[in-house]
C-alpha cells in the first residue's frame, strides 16, 4: 500500500518536474512546478513528516508560488517565448556537471544500499509539531535564528528598492 | 478493526451528506431568501411541486435541474484545460477542509472509542491553511484561462489578496495556539469545556481579527474585489456557466460552512454547551445506561456544534447584506496597516500575560 502511494507521487513528482523544464510557456511551467511541490508534501507525509508537508503545500506551493503566477499574470507574459541570457555554453556546461553529479550519487547510493541502515519504526513522536519545534529552538536554535535575521534582511532590502522607486518616479 | 472501519466510513458519509446535501443546496436559497427579507422583498418562492412551495426551498432543486442543462460555453481563446481545470481546484480544498474540524468530542460505544473527526491530525489547523492557499489557484487560474480582461483583473486582485489575507490569518490564531498549546483541533475543543475558557473570552480581539480574514479570504462583501460586479461583471468566473459556475458558488458556500466550524472549534467551545461540562451531561442521560447515555450526550453535542455553525453562518450572512464594498486599496490597507499590526500586538500581549501566569 504504502509502495503503491510512494510511485504514485514519485512519479507525479518526476513528471510534473519534467513538464516544468520543458514547457515553454510561464503559466503552464508555474503550474507544474506546483504539481511538483504538492507531490512532494505528499512525499514527505509518507515519511511520517507531517508538519514538513504541511508547510511545504502553505510556504512553497501556497504562497510563493502564488507570487510567481501573479507576476506571470501581471506582465502577461504568455505566448512569448525567452531566450536564456548569458554565455549558452557555460550553462550547458554547468548543467552538465549537475546532472552527473546527481547520476554518481544515485549510482553509489544503489551501490551502498545493501549496507546502510534498514528503514525502521521512528516512534510516534517524530515529525510532530511538539517534536520538530523543540528541536529548532534546542538544537538547532543558531541557525534557525541566523536564517531568520536573513530572511528579515531580504524583507528590508525589498522595501528599500520599492521605496526608492516610488521616491524617483514622484520626483519626475 | 473493523469497527474502526465503520466508525471512520460513518463519519465520512455524514460529514459530506450533511455538507454537500444540506448546506450547499440550501445556503443558496438562504441567501437569496435573507438578500430579500433585509431589502424588503419577498425573494424566491415560485417554484412548486404540485402547488407545494416550501417557502421557496425547492428552488435549490430547480437550481440544479437548470444547471445540469445549461450549454456548457468556454471562450475562444481561453486555455480548455486550465479553463476545465480551475473550478476543480477551487471545489476540492473547500469540501476537504472539514475533514479536520472535530463536529463532537470522544465518547465510550459499546466498548469503542468513538472520536468524532474524520482526521485527527497533529497539525490540525495549519491543514486548513494548507489547503486554503491551494484553493487561491483555483480563482487565480480561472482569471488567467478565461482570456478576457475582467477575468484576469478578477484573478489578479484575487491572487494579491487572499495572499494577503492569508498572511494576517495565519498570524491572529497564534494567539489561540500560544493559549491552547495545541495545533489539534479536537484537543483545542477538549480545553473548551469550562464556559470562560471559551476562545472568545481568552482571545476577543484574536476572533475579531480571524473572522475578518476569514470572510476576507472567502472573498464575500465586504470584500469581493475580485468579483466586484460593478466593476468586473463577475471577475475571475466570468466567462463560467453552468456546472462549472455553480462550482464557484458551491466552493464559496461550503467555505461558508467550513469557516463557522473553525471559529466554533477555536473560539465558542466546539461541541460543549455552556455551563454544562461532559461529567454533567453524561450523568444528565444516567437513566439510559452507559451505552445510551453516551448515545444522548454525542446526540447532544453534535447539535449543539451544527448550531453554532448556523448561528454563524447567519452571521456572515447578515454581514455580506448589511456592508457596502469596501475599494480596492482599501482592503489592502486594511489587511497590511491595521488587521496585521494588531494581531502581531495581538501575539505580543497574549505571549507577556501566559508568561507571567
Amino acid at each position: 500500500m504504502q509502495l503503491l502511494i510512494f510511485s504514485a507521487f514519485g512519479v507525479g513528482a518526476v513528471v510534473s518536474a519534467l513538464l516544468m523544464v520543458t514547457n515553454k510557456r510561464p503559466v503552464r511551467a508555474a503550474m507544474s512546478l506546483i504539481a511538483t511541490m504538492s507531490f512532494l508534501a505528499g512525499l514527505y507525509a509518507l515519511l511520517d513528516a507531517h508538519l514538513i508537508a504541511v508547510l511545504q503545500l502553505i510556504v512553497y506551493a501556497g504562497a510563493i508560488m502564488v507570487l510567481f503566477l501573479f507576476v506571470i499574470m501581471l506582465l502577461n507574459l504568455e505566448e512569448k517565448e525567452g531566450k536564456l541570457g548569458g554565455n549558452v555554453i557555460l550553462l550547458q556546461a554547468f548543467g552538465m556537471v549537475v546532472v552527473g553529479l546527481l547520476l554518481v550519487t544515485m549510482v553509489s547510493l544503489f551501490q551502498a544500499n545493501g549496507s546502510l541502515a534498514a528503514p525502521g519504526d521512528v516512534g510516534a513522536e517524530f515529525g510532530t509539531t511538539k517534536a520538530v519545534g523543540k528541536m529548532l529552538f534546542t538544537e538547532y536554535l543558531l541557525p534557525f535564528e541566523i536564517a531568520s535575521v536573513l530572511l528579515l534582511a531580504a524583507i528590508v532590502g525589498a522595501v528599500i528598492l520599492a521605496k526608492r522607486r516610488i521616491d524617483d518616479s514622484e520626483r519626475n | 478493526m473493523v469497527a474502526d472501519l465503520i466508525e471512520s466510513i460513518a463519519k465520512i458519509v455524514f460529514v459530506f451528506s450533511v455538507n454537500l446535501g444540506f448546506f450547499a443546496p440550501v445556503l443558496g436559497w438562504v441567501e437569496r431568501k435573507q438578500s430579500a427579507v433585509m431589502q424588503d422583498r419577498i425573494g424566491a418562492n415560485r417554484a412548486d411541486i404540485f402547488g407545494f412551495t416550501a417557502i421557496g426551498l425547492f428552488h435549490s432543486l430547480a437550481d440544479a435541474l437548470k444547471v445540469l442543462t445549461k450549454e456548457d460555453f468556454i471562450p475562444t481563446g481561453a486555455n480548455r484545460f486550465f479553463h476545465t481545470l480551475a473550478p476543480f481546484i477551487c471545489l476540492v480544498p473547500a469540501i476537504s477542509t472539514f475533514v479536520v474540524i472535530p463536529f463532537g468530542g470522544r465518547y465510550e460505544l459499546f466498548g469503542h472509542q468513538v472520536n468524532l473527526v474524520i482526521a485527527d491530525l497533529d497539525v490540525g489547523i495549519l491543514f486548513v491553511f494548507a489547503l486554503a492557499s491551494l484553493a487561491t489557484y483555483g480563482v487565480v487560474l480561472a482569471g488567467w484561462s478565461s482570456r478576457s480582461n475582467w477575468s484576469l483583473l478578477g484573478g489578479l486582485r484575487a491572487s494579491a489578496q487572499m495572499l494577503s489575507y492569508e498572511v494576517a490569518m495565519g498570524l491572529t490564531i497564534i494567539g489561540v495556539l500560544i493559549v491552547y498549546g495545541s495545533l489539534r483541533l479536537t484537543e483545542i475543543g477538549a480545553l473548551q469545556e469550562n464556559f470562560f475558557h471559551w476562545g472568545i473570552f481568552l482571545q476577543p480581539l484574536g476572533f475579531v481579527l480571524f473572522l475578518t480574514c476569514a470572510i476576507a479570504e472567502n472573498k464575500r462583501v465586504p470584500f469581493d474585489m475580485p468579483e466586484a460586479e460593478s466593476e468586473l461583471v463577475a471577475g475571475y468566473f466570468t466567462e463560467y456557466s453552468g456546472l462549472k459556475f455553480v462550482m464557484f458558488w458551491m466552493a464559496e458556500f461550503l467555505e461558508i460552512v467550513t469557516i463557522s466550524g473553525i471559529v466554533t472549534s477555536l473560539f465558542f467551545g466546539a461541541w460543549h454547551l455552556p455551563f454544562v461540562s461532559d461529567q454533567e451531561l453524561l450523568s444528565l442521560f444516567q437513566f439510559a445506561g452507559p451505552n445510551g447515555a453516551a448515545l444522548l450526550a454525542m446526540l447532544v453535542n453534535v447539535a449543539t456544534f451544527f448550531a453554532k455553525v448556523i448561528f454563524f453562518i447567519w452571521l456572515q450572512m447578515t454581514i455580506r447584506w448589511t456592508l457596502p464594498r469596501f475599494r480596492y486599496d482599501q482592503v489592502m490597507r486594511l489587511c497590511w496597516k491595521m488587521l496585521l499590526p494588531l494581531s502581531l500586538i495581538n501575539i505580543l500581549i497574549t505571549g507577556l500575560v501566559v508568561l507571567v501566569l
